[in-house]
């Protein structure tokens, strides 16, 4: 029964990294713009939580509540004062600001809150789990997967059937025709950066939840979900889904192996596919 | 004939780039040792930003892994030295050789990914060789290890420098891996310049400006980048062995750091000049300057740095040198070819012809 309980608590993992990565699979999917500071914007959101939920003693959960449009704020003004400048003149340029980016988002939370690990702490909901058949799956892993999944379902319904989504739509495939329908990229693009933090907000706060954090750590969860982008295809959301699954599920036995073998065994689950699905399992968009 | 004005710039630039050379080499007889080894730093520095200039800015592949050749030159050499009991600088060979070897994997793996996305392949790469690096217990597994007492004393030469300059075995050290840093230095340098003045060098710029363009002439896009890629690695990994045959000590964090020896670079080059011979030079010294003069801040430094490289990225884009250059039309080394002269006798030619430039 142990194996079935490593598949379960992989599977769980897995919805964690889907929503690292469902922001990225967003952004990516609209504008091409691989943001190499994601990882630290997700711990930047998780520090935002901490501080929201200690100054005003409210439990991590209302704290993100209000973190949410603070960060949506956040990748707004990124996109319109940063990103926006540099996304016309090749790869190069956008790569190289994000990471300048990550650079001093790490710094600045390091600067303001020390390399000490913190968590979000949310009380009893944390120890909580519920047995289903042979194996107990923890409350807050459970609810991280079932985020993951409904955000991803939300983020699909605003793609395929608002004005908002057929715009994004639109945009993604040529951003100069669609200025003759009135719709300004731009503008379109700051929107989704902003939705894509409010995604992160989200990850973030169960990361806090399942883990002690501190400023190093955003390189690593970038990692993470940009393995789960690429693994399921790129701009497929669903795809991430399983991506991020598949990750979680290659951690996860690495670590019942050897705890030591727990990242490796992710990194290699991803290369082994790249090399047989170099478009990963489900791919939608071409680059 | 006398010359004409330009060619007597050149001259004299000749002489002053032989001077400088001359003045280089001759260092370690009129200068500290403290000076050596803070030059040292700054021309490992230079190395590693050239490497990863000739990759993002003229082969069009920006790696986000240079660690892992760093690393893998520094854990290599270390095994050869601490296991196999070799001579350091042939150490520091094999170290170079192992981060070829590792390159041609990862070529294979992360040619598959397109742009932006062959840079989290080379960062995923460099992160499995951390961890596997991490996982050698004969090297100290993850807590690392140091190399024997007085190692870089015993390398071949360090005594005949000793005998040569009446100097301690611990500054005749510095002397000779300052030399071969130098040395290096100047053969990625000469190198670089060598190959982008070739045939297969033009091909390089024209797959990095347009690949489908550069491919219906006849150009063969993998070939050339992958030849690029591994002989980075070499340079790499050599550069990797010569640090960390100076510290001394390694652990999986330290070899296969991405600030230090990614991050840092990649400031380098674009504050420098992307794609520009000189630019990696310019920005290596305004590095080592800012970090002398700002070292003791600690993390404000490295926020200060960053938001110099944003702000490079958004109003100079071809950084310090590219820009100096093309306001005052200077160009030393220059990459650009000219059109062929058109004879009195010889037909206009029907189509223009192309000229490459960066």
């Amino acid at each position: 029964m142990i194996w079935l309980d490593t598949i379960m608590q992989g599977i769980l993992l897995g919805g964690l990294y889907a929503l690292f990565a469902a922001g990225l699979s967003l952004v990516f999917g609209i504008m091409r713009l691989v943001n190499l500071a994601h990882g630290d914007l997700i711990v930047l959101a998780a520090y935002l939580v901490l501080v929201i939920a200690t100054a005003l003693g409210f439990n991590p959960f209302a704290a993100a509540l209000i973190a949410l449009p603070i960060m949506f704020a956040i990748g707004w003004l990124l996109q319109s004062l940063l990103f926006n400048r540099v996304l016309d003149d090749g790869i190069l340029p956008p790569l190289l600001v994000t990471f300048g980016l990550s650079v001093v988002i790490q710094n600045g939370l390091l600067e303001s809150f020390s390399a000490d690990s913190r968590k979000l702490s949310a009380g009893t909901i944390e120890a909580s789990s519920v047995s289903v058949g042979p194996v107990s799956l923890g409350i807050t892993p459970l609810m991280t997967l079932g985020s993951a999944v409904i955000i991803i379902w939300l983020l699909n319904q605003l793609f395929y059937r608002t004005a908002l989504g057929r715009a994004f739509r639109a945009t993604s495939d040529d951003a100069v025709t669609v200025q003759l329908m009135g719709i300004r990229p731009k503008k379109i693009f700051a929107i989704a950066t902003g939705i894509a933090m409010v995604v992160a907000t989200i990850a973030a706060l169960y990361l806090g939840i399942r883990a002690n954090f501190d400023p190093s750590i955003g390189p690593a969860r970038l990692l993470y979900a940009f393995e789960a982008v690429i693994i399921g295809g790129l701009g497929s959301l669903w795809g991430t889904l399983i991506g991020g699954i598949v990750i979680g599920l290659a951690q996860s036995f690495g670590a019942a192996v050897n705890p030591e073998w727990q990242i490796l065994a992710g990194h290699i689950a991803f290369a082994v596919i790249l090399i047989f699905r170099p478009r990963g399992l489900f791919p939608r968009a071409t680059d | 004939m006398l010359p004409s004005p330009k060619s007597v710039g050149r001259f004299t630039l000749c002489l002053a780039a032989i001077a400088m050379g001359l003045a280089l080499v001759a260092a370690p007889f009129f200068t500290s040792r403290a000076i050596i080894q803070d030059m040292f730093g700054l021309l490992t520095l230079l190395i590693l930003a050239m490497n990863w200039n000739m990759l993002a800015g003229f082969a069009g592949l920006v790696s986000v892994g240079q660690q892992a050749f760093v690393g893998v030159g520094a854990y290599v050499m270390f095994a050869a030295i601490i296991l196999f009991d070799l001579d350091p600088l042939l150490a520091i060979g094999i170290g170079g050789l192992g981060a070829m070897a590792l390159s041609v994997p990862m070529a294979f793996f992360a040619f598959r990914l397109n742009g932006a996305y062959f840079a989290i392949g080379t960062w995923v790469v460099a992160d499995i060789a951390r961890l596997v690096a991490g996982q050698i217990k004969a090297l100290g597994g993850g807590t690392g290890t140091s190399l024997p007492k007085g190692t870089s004393k015993e390398m071949i030469g360090v005594d005949h420098i000793q005998a040569l300059m009446k100097i301690s075995g611990a500054a005749a050290a510095d002397a000779l891996v300052y030399w071969l840093a130098l040395a290096l230095a100047a053969c990625t340098l000469f190198a670089s310049y060598l190959f982008l003045r070739s045939r297969m060098g033009l091909g390089l710029q024209a797959i990095r400006d347009n690949s489908a363009a550069a491919r219906s002439v006849g150009v063969d896009p993998l070939r050339l980048q992958l030849a690029v890629f591994v002989l980075c690695a070499l340079g790499t990994g050599i550069c990797g062995g010569l640090m960390f045959l100076q510290i001394t000590r390694i652990t999986p964090d330290a070899a296969f750091s991405v600030i230090d020896w990614t991050a840092f670079v990649i400031f380098i080059v674009v504050i420098g000049g992307l794609g520009t011979l000189p630019g990696p030079i310019v920005g290596a010294v305004i590095f080592y300057a800012l970090q002398r003069a700002f070292a003791d801040y600690g993390t404000v430094y490295l926020i200060l740095l960053g938001a110099v490289g944003i702000g490079t990225m958004l109003f100079a884009r071809k950084g310090v040198w590219g820009t100096l250059a093309s306001r005052f039309g200077i160009d030393i080394l220059p990459l650009r070819h000219r059109a062929p002269k058109r004879t009195a006798a010889s037909p206009r030619p029907r189509a223009t012809s192309v000229t490459a430039s960066h």
